[in-house]
């Protein structure tokens, strides 16, 4: 079952990472949008996946048993899919405000802070 | 099952069951202090009159709880609080060491040195959209950052601080911002989400997120893990947030956008954090899988790529400050040179490195801040131009701000007797005695290369006198669109830059504690499990 789930977060890094290599932010943004949940992913297969094993501590016991499900991982997905949530909500207004401004979407065209044509400093005094 | 009724079960093994003495509030208190004050800032934002009568006075109430932090680490030694109750490694601990202190105190500082220079820059509507608020937020992250002892809360302060920041660094909605913004969220985003994987791999091979308790288990491990690759995540995702080679890009193109006074806090904190992590994970965590990689050069592959890395940072960051007009781009890459120039003492790895890269990190957070201000200042003697070429006469406008800000430009390029000159001497002779040939040398080179972009900005812009044709400006003179508050904060942040520089006994002393507490972190896990688990 994990080496299924490795296989999934390894291809959802791999389409993320070629969305990302785009120049447009549409595309960087679902890229980013995949990424984030590649990593959630991963997080919750490195806290063991099963259905088995009701994560209940019994009377006599002061530990989960070693089968069950570690809910820590589910923990912390839970704080990063909120952490990318709203990241990607700041992203997604960013890059529509960028559009509308700079009437592209293509980073390479989007040159306003740093101009393409550049003056040199000056040599002489 | 678990009522009221079954109070007799022990539960000393999981909490702390004691009251936990007043002194340890301190920890939080710079955290908690930022977020009530930037959620009261955010309840008065339309009130934008008196936003920094409260900013100002609360900021400063921050200086004093981290420097009141700070004398309580150097007396006591590193200190824990749990969050919670909950005993370490099951609660959020907040660890706190000289190196966390200090940098927390110096970001206090320099915060404080911003909001005041904010009451001039930052207009109505800035202030409605929430700079003050932002502010306080941004410190939050940057503090909790700096004190928690826990990775995953490490990373959720990361991202506090990130947020913030996208806000300060939109206000205003200029096309330039959008666009430096777009570039500056998209790679922060990739790497905290680098972090976050790096993390998760840590966690899946110990099954801990304390930081003291991961230095015990990798104290403890076999070599048989596979740390390297773990450890190797973490230094990319932390020189990406710090600006270096490789992945710098987002600097330059997004500081010189905002506002002055968000350049000059974004320069003088958010690469430092990023440093600060390296040394913390780097350093303190995987200090004990090393194997040097030949016997006469004594640092490992890992370090060896990091020393490379810093080389090119350095060395790029001062050919990119030689080809800039715009000043706020040249101070831009001269930040990035300073990354590389701390990346370096982090490569090599002795106490008397790590001891320049934390007084260099010192350093430059005061300096890049009060040289963004100077800039900024300058900028507005000229109505707002920052083209190094726009820019003429400020010695004859302004004399005290043309002194200054040669003193500065002295610091940063590492003479002395400023604050920039020390750590590069304790870097050079570190790196003389650790490291191959190129390092020592690609430091001093950069010194000079920096040394000429900034004596060339001295000389052109504020030397030189303005051109005859424009005589009639000289009637301006009268009402100097800069006052006192521009000034406070920026001859504060000099006459620290100089005071540090002529008496560095005391930071010596403190750069060196915290590389030793940094190399031989016992005090530090000692305070989170208590002195019987340490052998």
């Amino acid at each position: 079952m994990e080496a299924w789930m490795a296989v999934v977060v390894g291809a959802l890094f791999a389409v993320s990472i070629y969305l990302m290599l785009s120049k447009h932010i549409i595309r960087i943004l679902i890229g980013a949008a995949i990424l984030g949940n590649a990593v959630n992913l991963l997080i919750f297969t490195n806290g063991r996946l099963t259905r088995e094993v009701p994560p209940i501590i019994g009377v006599d016991e002061s530990v989960l048993s070693a089968q069950a499900a570690n809910p820590l991982p589910q923990a912390l997905v839970l704080t990063a899919i909120v952490i990318a949530f709203s990241f990607f909500a700041f992203l997604l207004v960013l890059g529509y405000r960028a559009y509308q401004e700079l009437g592209s979407d293509n980073t390479d065209e989007m040159r306003v802070a740093e101009p393409v044509d550049d003056q040199t400093p000056p040599l002489g005094y | 099952m678990a009522g009221s009724s079954e109070a007799q079960i022990d539960l000393t093994p999981a909490m702390n069951l004691e009251p936990v003495p007043l002194l340890d509030w301190l920890i939080v208190m710079p955290v908690a202090w930022c977020i009530v004050v930037g959620t009261i800032l955010l309840m008065m934002r339309k009130n934008t009159a008196q936003q920094h009568l409260v900013a100002i006075p609360a900021m400063g109430v921050q200086v004093l709880i981290t420097a009141a932090l700070l004398s309580q680490i150097i007396i006591n030694g590193p200190t824990t609080m749990v969050m919670g109750r909950w005993l370490p490694p099951f609660g959020i601990a907040f660890t706190v060491d000289i190196l966390g202190a200090v940098l927390a105190f110096t970001a206090a500082v320099v915060a404080l040195a911003c909001t005041i220079y904010g009451i001039k820059d930052v207009n109505g509507s800035g202030r409605r959209y929430g700079f003050y608020s932002f502010l306080f937020l941004l410190m939050a992250g940057v503090s909790g950052a700096f004190l928690t002892g826990d990775i995953f809360n490490l990373y959720v302060w990361f991202e506090v601080l990130l947020i913030a920041s996208f806000g300060l660094l939109i206000l205003g909605s200029e096309k330039g911002q959008l666009d430096g913004a777009t570039k500056y969220a998209f790679l922060n985003l990739v790497a905290t989400t680098l972090f976050l994987i790096a993390t998760a791999y840590l966690y899946g091979i110990f099954g801990t997120l304390n930081m003291a308790d991961i230095a015990l288990k990798i104290a403890q491990s076999d070599g048989t893990l596979p740390l390297n690759t773990v450890a190797g995540l973490f230094v990319l995702a932390f020189v990406m947030k710090a600006a270096a080679f490789p992945v710098n890009f987002w600097l330059p193109a997004s500081y010189h956008t905002p506002r002055v006074v968000v350049s000059a806090l974004f320069a003088g904190l958010l690469t430092k954090v990023g440093v600060y992590a390296i040394l913390r994970i780097y350093t303190m965590l995987f200090s004990l899988q090393r194997e040097a990689l030949e016997p006469t050069v004594n640092i490992d592959a890992l370090s060896f790529a990091v020393a490379i890395v810093a080389c090119l940072t350095m060395l790029l960051g001062a050919i990119g400050a030689l080809a800039q007009t715009n000043i706020r781009r040249l101070l831009g890459f001269l930040v990035i040179s300073g990354i590389g120039v701390m990346l370096m003492g982090v490569a090599i790895g002795t106490e008397a490195a790590l001891g320049g890269t934390i007084f260099y990190a010192v350093h430059s957070i005061l300096v890049m801040t009060a040289l963004y201000i100077a800039a900024g200042m300058a900028a507005k003697l000229c109505g707002g131009a920052e083209d190094m070429t726009k820019i003429r006469g400020i010695y004859q406008k302004n004399t005290l701000l043309a002194a200054i800000t040669l003193m500065l430009f002295f610091a940063v390029a590492g003479l002395p007797p400023f604050s920039g000159f020390w750590p590069k001497l304790m870097l050079v002779k570190a790196s003389i005695e650790g490291a191959p040939w190129w390092a020592p040398f690609s430091i001093l080179l950069t010194g000079f290369l920096s040394t000429i972009a900034v004596g060339r900005v001295w000389a052109l812009s504020y030397w030189k006198p303005e051109d005859d044709d424009n005589e009639t400006q000289d009637d301006a003179n009268a009402k100097s669109p800069i006052g006192v508050s521009d000034f406070v904060p920026l001859i504060g942040l000099t006459i620290i830059v100089v005071v540090v520089g002529v008496f560095p006994q005391s930071v010596f002393e403190l750069a060196y504690q915290s590389a030793e507490q940094l190399v031989n972190p016992v005090a530090y896990i000692e305070s989170v499990f208590g002195s019987e688990v340490v052998e």
